[in-house]
């Protein structure tokens, strides 16, 4: 682990959930994805309205800081009659199922991947590297557009789409580390003690990598985001039925001449969601480890 | 050198040939063209004809070769909507989208460049705040979204600009903003980290201490050197905005790549698909490539590296 010269005792190094409050602790951030989260589970409790609800005759209410809006709907309402703010709440749901699992999967792939390549070395690294060249060299929406429409779109298809996309990402950086590990002597001394490799991946290498991984999945969950919400404007992520940020954006343009508010909202969601987790993967990444900036 | 640049350059087709081969098998995979060319009352030795004649009736890896041996000719078949080389589609499309990507290149130049030299000059003060702050809100922000604000703010409230179309200079202004605010953040950090590196410099110093005019020493003596990684970077930039475009062009109706290719999506038109996509790599790992060699100038631990 990091080693820092810290002048405290052996064995008295505070855990790291100790540690982590304090020094510029992004507490604006971790509010807000903490309370993204818990909208998520705890969403049709606390709606205001069935985000499905329909009212044509409270259609294009505008907000109610706005003359003729009302605390009724206090972010408005579409053109259907429907609660904007409810909308979003239920957007949540989506939102943070797909970050989990996008961000799981790719994870657990590109981090497999990326220890076999850098673990192993010879043919399995130069396969797996230029894989990943390949990879990269595909713009990620590019390839992302001829996946989904290839899928029945949906939520399944947005997660496989962004897993597709982001493994290499994960893989690359998780080989960079493991290739500078491996040379370390306790790993050798471990496999000299006859340790077999999934023993050095889970107790000697894994061990390793978790800040650097937690760093990364933070950072990519904005990304993820936005990728959810791109998708489905274009009409090949998530579906109409089922409401998505992305969908209430898609959905919006078609009137937006008539309520701004439609369009504002989901897409302020959004911003706030990927700000606050950008700023605190930025200072994770910070607290995990000074001497990488450029991660 | 030769040889660095050479395994490059060879790198860099490998990973061209394998994108093609992923970018067909996978629009392969999508459906059948063909029932969405004919109505569906078709009969079925029409249908069988029409896949003859586009070579659909072959195995997969033959039409590959097919393709591969055309697309090197520079043939990429025939749109099947358009009904025409898709070469020459292409070619009539991609102007506007490499004329979008250079405008927001532009813009986010505008900014990244005073936001990273002044952030710099006056570390830690509000104004470097402020410039983290405005770069942070553009990669929150999906492109098309702030492409859809300034449409209400700009083209619907003020009516100052238009929201649709290219045929005027004016009409490049909206979707550049919305294409050039997400690159803002990361040029902005190279600027701001290469200048910080620069003004400690002893030249610096010494033309501090002669006396030059400080706007002279930031902006001709720091900002030139501390330019070059921004520079290298550039080719980077440009080529993730060529590929990153299509949302944004499907917002503002532009006449670009990125919109045929979408519009092709839905149309199953496989040859247009591949073609757009293939495209988009190429100048990814063009760009790409440009950068490691520029590198390699620059720096030879890199080129003699593995």
């Amino acid at each position: 682990m990091t080693a820092d010269a810290t002048d405290l005792p052996q064995g008295t190094r505070p855990s790291l959930l100790m540690r982590l409050p304090g020094r510029d602790f992004p507490w604006i951030s971790v509010t807000i994805l903490v309370g993204v989260l818990l909208l998520a589970f705890i969403g049709p409790w606390v709606s205001p309205w069935q985000p499905q609800a329909l009212d044509l005759r409270s259609a294009f209410n505008p907000p109610v800081w706005v003359e003729g809006g009302s605390w009724a709907h206090p972010l408005g309402t579409d053109n259907l009659g429907r609660d904007i703010l409810s909308r979003i709440i239920a957007g949540t749901r989506i939102s943070v199922i797909v970050a989990f699992w996008a961000i799981v999967l790719s994870g657990a792939l590109g981090t497999l991947i990326g220890m076999i390549a850098g673990y192993f070395g010879g043919w399995a690294d130069i396969v797996i590297m230029r894989l990943v060249d390949i990879q990269l060299s595909i713009p990620p929406l590019a390839l992302a557009l001829i996946l989904a429409a290839v899928l029945d779109p949906g939520l399944q298809t947005v997660v496989i789409v962004i897993v597709v996309t982001y493994w290499s990402w994960y893989a690359r950086i998780v080989r960079g580390e493991i290739l500078s590990l491996r040379e370390r002597e306790y790993v050798a001394l471990a496999r000299i003690a006859g340790c077999g490799p999934v023993t050095i991946f889970t107790r000697h290498l894994a061990p390793n990598i978790v800040n650097t991984l937690l760093v990364l999945a933070t950072l990519q969950v904005g990304q993820v985001i936005i990728f959810e919400a791109s998708l489905s404007f274009l009409g090949l992520g998530i579906q109409t039925p089922q409401i998505s940020w992305g969908v209430m954006l898609a959905d919006a343009r078609g009137y937006i001449t008539n309520a701004w508010w439609a369009i504002t909202m989901p897409g302020i969601a959004i911003m706030l969601t990927c700000l606050a987790s950008n700023l605190f993967g930025d200072w994770l990444r910070d607290v995990l480890d000074p001497r990488r900036k450029q991660l | 050198m030769t040889r660095f640049v050479l395994r490059r350059v060879l790198q860099g087709m490998f990973s061209i040939l394998g994108a093609s081969v992923i970018i067909f098998v996978v629009t392969r995979l999508s459906g059948d063209p063909v029932v969405l060319m004919l109505p569906p009352e078709a009969p079925e030795a029409m249908v069988s004809q029409m896949r003859e004649r586009l070579g659909l009736d072959l195995p997969i890896w033959q039409q590959y070769f097919m393709f591969l041996s055309d697309a090197v000719t520079g043939d990429f078949g025939n749109s099947y909507r358009w009904e025409m080389p898709v070469l020459e589609l292409i070619r009539e499309r991609l102007p506007a989208t490499i004329y979008l990507a250079s405008a927001a290149l532009v813009f986010s130049l505008m900014l990244s460049i005073p936001f990273g030299v002044l952030s710099a000059v006056w570390r830690g003060s509000w104004f470097d705040r402020f410039a983290k702050g405005v770069a942070m809100l553009g990669q929150a922000m999906p492109n098309f979204w702030v492409g859809l604000l300034l449409i209400i703010v700009f083209a619907i409230g003020l009516e100052w600009l238009p929201a649709y179309g290219a045929d005027t200079p004016k009409h490049v202004i909206l979707p550049a903003i919305a294409l050039g605010w997400y690159p803002v953040a990361a040029q902005t950090r190279i600027v701001r980290s290469a200048m910080l590196d620069v003004l400690d410099s002893d030249y610096i110093r010494m033309g501090r201490s002669v006396g030059v005019p400080e706007g002279v020493l930031i902006w001709k003596y720091a900002f030139r050197n501390a330019a070059v990684p921004l520079v290298t970077m550039m080719g980077v930039y440009f080529a993730s905005m060529l590929g990153g475009a299509f949302v944004v062009e499907v917002v503002f109706a532009w006449p670009g790549l990125g919109r045929t290719v979408v519009e092709a999506l839905f149309a199953r038109d496989f040859p247009v698909v591949q073609a757009g996509v293939l495209f988009a790599a190429l100048m990814f790992v063009a760009a790409n490539l440009v950068v490691d060699l520029s590198y390699g100038l620059i720096d030879p631990r890199i080129r003699n590296d593995r």
